[in-house]
């Protein structure tokens, strides 16, 4: 912009500037626009990773171009390290117990198909729909953000 | 409670936007009414009435907000700005009477973001126009604070019609307090729920598949 604005002022049309000054002003609001769609984009895409975790449902990676799934997977990968550098040895995964738990085991519904889920102890359990359980906490509060689950009180 | 993961850039403060804000790219495309003050050379085709190929000094035209932010130089040889009818004299008097009977959401619905962005351009009138966007502010604050404590699980709509933008977040943060509140005295935050993100998506997904 500058580099134009000079070579109005040289070869004396310096008339012209404001006309340089309006489209300058479009082309930095376009990018203005642009700059601002993607960032959202950037983030929600980072929120998904707390709300889902860290493998995405492939419909969500079809609306993803290749440059937004590579900054995921680098997103991914810093909050990993973070992670792994709190809490001691083995490091501590924030994105668990979003809400104060209350108890160890939790009863929860089957909202569709999920297949076999298998426990630390080695029992392995049939998802099926509308069946219901009681499970460990940690286990299950991953299926219940994603909708598989639904966590019942009574 | 309602986890939030997602947050959008928020709206800036006072005469700054902040760049990536949405709520400030929406605000910045209000239209003015505006007077060049110099000849715009070759851009003719951007006045409709006009057949001539530059835009002569002395041109009425609208701009939106951001255009004539870019144009706008202190020296005024470019440009000048005419206040929005909202921000006059004649609307200052009816908001100094009684700012919480007008409806802000008609008169613009962003009256506050607006306001502020209309300081940049160096009305004799900034004194008295940023006095009374404050002034109307907080006469109406009360009204909007009480309403959104007290409306819980009911439908909200009739308060909100006559709030600005900037009221209206503010409306939807004491809602969002005050359901909070209730989940906690009801014994139920810590019952997990499924994210609205994917609560959403699947709602989508099965209008997809009806269409």
């Amino acid at each position: 912009i500058s580099f134009c604005l000079n070579e109005a002022k040289t070869e004396g049309k310096s008339e012209l500037i404001p006309s340089i000054k309006f489209r300058h002003s479009c082309l930095l609001r376009n990018q203005r626009c642009i700059a601002a769609y993607l960032y959202d984009r950037l983030l929600r895409i980072r929120a998904l990773r707390w709300e889902y975790g860290s493998v995405l449902p492939t419909a969500i990676r079809f609306h993803m171009c290749a440059e937004e799934m590579e900054w995921f997977n680098q997103y991914k990968k810093s909050l990993a390290t973070y992670m792994r550098s709190l809490g001691g040895e083995e490091g501590l995964d924030i994105t668990q117990d979003m809400k104060p738990p209350k108890s160890l085991y939790i009863q929860v519904r089957c909202l569709k198909d999920h297949g076999e889920f298998e426990i630390d102890d080695g029992t392995v359990i049939l998802l099926k729909k509308n069946s219901q359980h009681f499970l460990p906490r940690w286990k299950c509060e991953q299926l219940i953000r994603q909708g598989v689950l639904e966590h019942v009180i009574s | 409670m309602d986890l939030q993961s997602y947050m959008a850039v928020p709206p800036g403060i006072g005469m700054e936007e902040n760049f990536f804000s949405l709520d400030d790219i929406l605000l910045s495309h209000e239209r003015l009414p505006c007077r060049t003050e110099s000849a715009f050379p070759r851009l003719g085709f951007l006045e409709k009435s006009s057949e001539t190929r530059d835009i002569p000094e002395g041109t009425k035209m609208e701009m939106p907000l951001w255009l004539a932010k870019g144009l706008y130089e202190r020296k005024r040889r470019v440009l000048s700005v005419e206040l929005p009818k909202v921000y006059r004299e004649g609307w200052r008097t009816v908001f100094g009477a009684d700012p919480i009977v007008v409806d802000l959401h008609k008169m613009g619905p962003y009256y506050y973001g607006l306001g502020s962005q209309m300081l940049h351009f160096d009305s004799p009138e900034n004194p008295e126009i940023a006095n009374t966007i404050l002034q109307t502010f907080i006469g109406r604050f009360r009204r909007t604070m009480d309403s959104s404590q007290n409306a819980y699980n009911e439908d909200t709509s009739a308060l909100v019609e006559r709030l600005d933008c900037l009221e209206r977040s503010l409306f939807k943060a004491g809602q969002s307090g005050l359901n909070s509140f209730q989940l906690w005295e009801k014994g139920r935050s810590s019952h997990l729920t499924a994210s609205s993100l994917v609560i959403n998506y699947r709602k989508r997904k099965i209008a997809d598949l009806q269409a």
